[in-house]
């Protein structure tokens, strides 16, 4: 058990890509806990999907033994903190661990909307920051223009900043001895009663829910019953320990350490992000401040092309759960696309990586309906019910009181750009704040928006607008009553369920204008005539034909074609079997995705 | 009986068989390679059919495609009356050279015409003019041949509604005996596609659906019937060798690239003429890509091929399969396939790949009754 003062507690907040996972190696590295041997580039990054898109997507906590100029063997834990929007809940839980924060930014692109809202939970957090400038190496590095974008971010004095490049290890000496320096000691009495913070968990096959902790006030040992304040539950512990990064148990940890803890709880929605852990025996008396219950913002329906894979499907994401417990899962059947679930995400980034494991890792072949929020519908005497799906919203005409979620979004980008944001925040109902010039190169802009405006291809727009310069970063900000109305598109005359959208109605013709070309283009001729329509209600405000398929045969089928023919025949009947049969009309898989993609 | 004759002037830009352009040097060469190849077969006939295409077998000198065909009698046989047909250009089509085919044997020649309108024509990298169309096929007339074909390609980019009529009603004007309406089709791999794939104008099937249209009206008006999708022809003239094709019927084919089948098996030359006249002249067997044809594939396969028939193809087991599975009846309801009698027909031939795809759906049928496939089928 080290001495409290000798403990320091940080975490490092960095963009995507800004070298966060490079960075915690060299500082493994330089604390001897990897061995070359072992060492994994990014050893941070435990899934597959993490290394490859070389994002963090949970949160881990590392120990590290490190001796200091000043000859005293000091315990840094390195606490990392998922590097997205929709995780900023996961991040906050995080900071509220540590003491200090790195806030680390790339020489070349600079601060990141990201970074900055992230920074800002550190600072409201009361944690020290250390403004790192990383990858100094880089021919085009702008080092001095990136630090003075971080004094601009978190007050202070450029040249305070440290220069450091990652990858050569660079600077990283200095970074460490400044931890040691600034970063304060945890506070804390050992000798209250038990209050540990947990930052994150997983779902571990053989040892169930593992959770990461920071023990705030008294200590933890094995064998002592606890208490998980926010849902009740009560167990023992089984084993608790730090990592080195492997697990090495250990007998107590107490106020001020960061370990692992294990009760053998079999599910994760009973040990929840954010909670308190206490003793059962001697609880405390307050839990500690901002735990929320986990809330899924965006939801989409999940269904399988075939429909005989919804077994698989269930199963994979009953397996994703456990490990997961922001997402939400419900069955969900559409005329259209048959049996599968509706999904709740904290956001789309959450949504995609889920998509992608599915598909991935069970093999899956998948289509999402288009992604939306949930509304709170009032009918007259009835209680608010929440809407989670354009299926289940009321018809049009019906009197009644629609809320949707909005947000408090924070984009930063290059002056020349900000027309083009503001451009598209305006034309997603968004009420503009403040502009903040961070510098000359970077303006920061708040707004609020309505989240189901940031949904459909909000990124994908911002991104192509500004040639990939805008960032964003966004929290829920409450509910509003707005004037929505659902969209409907038929068919042949039926609606596909899968199609409809509630949509702003000043919007609703515009959308159903544009869905019903980009459905026309995105289904294929068939053996008739096939109307789209879309519609409000019984009310068609936009329509276009499919003309029926008048040739498709083959010129020639001689002698030296046939083997080649039929094998041409064999694929295209391969690609039919993609296809949804939506009534008696055939629809490609990828027309679900495509008809809801930006088209720029 | 095929034989393939891959010497072009040059390439065109369509095409994506076995040819070589600017190779003529090697033609006395290849010809010894496909009389060797002809003498190692094993013994077959007496031919009903033989089949000269390429390539341009007219590039060839008269006096070797007479000895090929000195070659195959002596071999095989050839019945009387059969058909013995080459493919040929407008440009390379002379009298003399359509007199000493006659003598040699020929009976039926194919013209490359293609098109009348020389804006077509040059688009589709054809060197004659629609006058020397109309050349070639007086003097086939005037050496003798029974059989004269026009070959057409129909709804190029470039190619406008009148300009098809027109190049329809001066094909028709020459009083052929069978004519093939073929839509431009961009194969994988030729330089159409490339142009395509780079941004210029494919086909357009909607036009090419007018133009086949418009040519089963005019075709029919003229005492030309369509025996097949892309074939029509006057009673009596339709072409043997392709009707045998689609009847499932045996054929060898000699020559890079060609294409055999018989006893329920299936197989190819070498494709590379290089490669082809060494292994030849090595006196080992060109052959490759042995695909043996039995069962549900065998039956499938019957049902694929003869569908292109104007007169349909005897149902059978995947024919009935075909008319009771749910893509059948829509099929029905579409009228896209009818039934006659026991013969299942595409009435509406331009779908006919609708058709084919649905087929090769169906699921796998057990083979019991199903035997190899041997001599015509229905």
């Amino acid at each position: 058990m080290a001495s409290r003062s000798l403990i320091r507690n940080f975490c490092i907040i960095a963009h995507i890509d800004h070298g966060k996972s490079t960075l915690a190696d060299r500082l493994l590295e330089s604390a001897g806990a990897v061995s070359q041997r072992d060492m994994r580039e990014q050893v941070l990054d435990t899934m597959d999907l993490e290394r490859e898109r070389g994002i963090t997507i949970k949160a881990q906590a590392v120990r590290l033994d490190y001796e200091a100029s000043d000859r005293r063997s000091y315990v840094l834990n390195l606490i990392d903190t998922p590097g997205h929007v929709d995780f900023s809940y996961e991040v906050s839980r995080s900071l509220a661990a540590c003491e200090g924060a790195v806030l680390l930014v790339d020489a070349n692109q600079g601060v990141q909307a990201q970074t900055v809202a992230n920074a800002y939970l550190a600072v409201e957090a009361g944690l020290e920051i250390i403004p790192v400038v990383n990858k100094i190496d880089l021919p085009s590095a702008e080092p001095e223009r990136a630090a003075e974008e971080l004094a601009r971010v978190v007050g202070g004095d450029p040249a305070d900043t440290i220069f450091i490049s990652a990858k050569t290890g660079e600077g990283v000496d200095e970074l460490t001895e400044r931890i040691v320096d600034v970063v304060p000691p945890p506070a804390g009495d050992e000798d209250l009663p038990l209050s540990a913070l947990i930052f994150d968990s997983y779902y571990d096959l053989y040892r169930g829910v593992v959770c990461y902790v920071r023990v705030m006030e008294g200590s933890i040992s094995v064998g002592e019953r606890v208490m998980f304040m926010a849902t009740g539950e009560r167990r023992d512990v089984a084993e608790i320990g730090v990592l080195t990064p492997d697990s090495v148990p250990v007998g107590t940890l107490v106020a001020g350490e960061v370990g692992y803890l294990i009760t053998g709880a079999k599910e994760i929605d009973r040990v929840r992000v954010g909670d308190t852990v206490t003793s059962a025996h001697r609880p405390t008396v307050v839990p500690l401040r901002g735990y929320t219950d986990p809330r899924p913002m965006v939801f989409a329906g999940i269904f399988p092309t075939d429909g005989d894979e919804y077994p698989r499907l269930r199963e994979a994401l009953e397996k994703l759960q456990l490990n997961d417990a922001s997402l939400q899962i419900a069955p969900e059947f559409s005329q259209a696309l048959g049996f599968g679930f509706r999904c709740g995400f904290l956001g789309l980034l959450h949504m995609e990586i889920v998509r992608e494991r599915l598909e991935r890792e069970y093999d899956l072949d998948l289509v999402t309906t288009s992604p939306s929020v949930a509304y709170r519908v009032t009918l007259p005497g009835d209680e608010p019910v929440e809407v989670r799906s354009p299926a289940d919203f009321p018809a049009a005409g019906r009197e009644m009181v629609v809320e949707e979620p909005w947000i408090k979004a924070l984009v930063l980008v290059p002056p020349e750009h900000l027309g083009a944001v503001m451009e598209i925040l305006t034309s997603r109902r968004g009420e503009l704040g403040p502009l903040n010039y961070l510098g000359t190169e970077r303006v920061e802009l708040t707004c609020r928006l309505p989240l189901a405006e940031v949904v459909f291809d909000f990124y994908d727009r911002l991104k192509s607008k500004t040639r990939g310069f805008a960032s964003l970063d966004y929290e829920p900000d409450g509910y509003q009553p707005s004037d929505l109305v659902k969209v409907d598109l038929l068919l042949n005359g039926s609606a596909v369920d899968a199609f409809s959208a509630v949509v702003h109605r000043p919007q609703a013709y515009a959308y159903g204008r544009e869905m019903v070309t980009r459905l026309k283009d995105l289904i294929p001729r068939q053996l008739f005539d096939v109307p789209i329509q879309a519609a409000i209600g019984s009310r068609v405000i936009s329509r276009e034909t499919i003309r029926a398929k008048r040739k498709d045969v083959l010129a020639k089928c001689y002698g030296g074609d046939v083997t080649r023919k039929k094998k041409l025949l064999a694929r295209q009947k391969e690609g039919k079997r993609r296809m949804k049969m939506v009534g008696s009309v055939e629809v490609p898989s990828e027309a679900f995705v495509a008809a809801l993609r930006v088209r720029d | 009986m095929y034989l393939h004759i891959p010497f072009c002037e040059e390439v065109c830009p369509y095409c994506d068989f076995a040819v070589v352009a600017g190779r003529d040097q090697l033609a006395s060469r290849y010809g010894e390679a496909l009389v060797a190849e002809i003498r190692a077969a094993t013994a077959w006939g007496p031919l009903d059919a033989v089949n000269f295409g390429g390539g341009t077998p007219s590039r060839m000198p008269a006096g070797l495609l007479e000895r090929i065909l000195q070659e195959l009698s002596s071999r095989f046989g050839i019945r009387k009356g059969a058909e013995v047909s080459l493919e040929a250009n407008p440009e390379d089509w002379t009298l003399q050279k359509a007199e000493s085919l006659v003598a040699a044997g020929f009976n039926r020649v194919s013209l490359g015409a293609q098109s009348f309108d020389a804006e077509v024509l040059s688009y589709l990298g054809r060197r004659h003019t629609p006058a020397e169309i109309v050349g070639a096929v007086t003097a086939a007339r005037r050496a003798g041949f029974d059989s004269v074909n026009l070959d057409l390609i129909m709804g190029s980019p470039p190619e406008s509604a009148s300009s098809w009529s027109e190049t329809l009603r001066r094909a028709l004007e020459t009083n052929p005996d069978h004519l093939s309406t073929y839509a431009l089709t961009v194969e994988p791999g030729t330089v159409l596609w490339k142009n395509v794939r780079a941004g210029a104008c494919s086909p357009d099937p909607d036009r090419q659906a007018e133009c086949w249209e418009e040519a089963d009206r005019e075709c029919a008006r003229t005492g030309l019937v369509r025996y097949e999708v892309s074939n029509a022809a006057r009673p009596g003239h339709h072409c043997r060798y392709n009707l045998s094709v689609w009847g499932q019927g045996e054929y060898l084919g000699f020559g890079n690239g060609a294409h055999s089948f018989r006893d329920g098996r299936r197989w190819e030359n070498l494709r590379g003429l290089e490669r082809y006249m060494d292994t030849v002249e090595a006196g080992r067997s060109p052959n490759r890509r042995f695909e043996l044809i039995e069962g549900w594939a065998a039956e499938t396969e019957r049902v694929l091929l003869g569908i292109r028939r104007r007169a349909g193809v005897r149902s059978g087991r995947a024919g009935e399969a075909l008319w009771k599975s749910p893509r059948g009846r829509e099929l029905r309801r579409a009228g896209v396939i009818g039934l006659h009698g026991d013969r299942l027909v595409v009435e509406r031939p331009l779908l006919t790949d609708e058709v084919s795809r649905a087929i090769l759906a169906l699921p796998q049928q057990e083979s019991a009754g199903l035997g190899k496939v041997s001599g015509l089928g229905g």
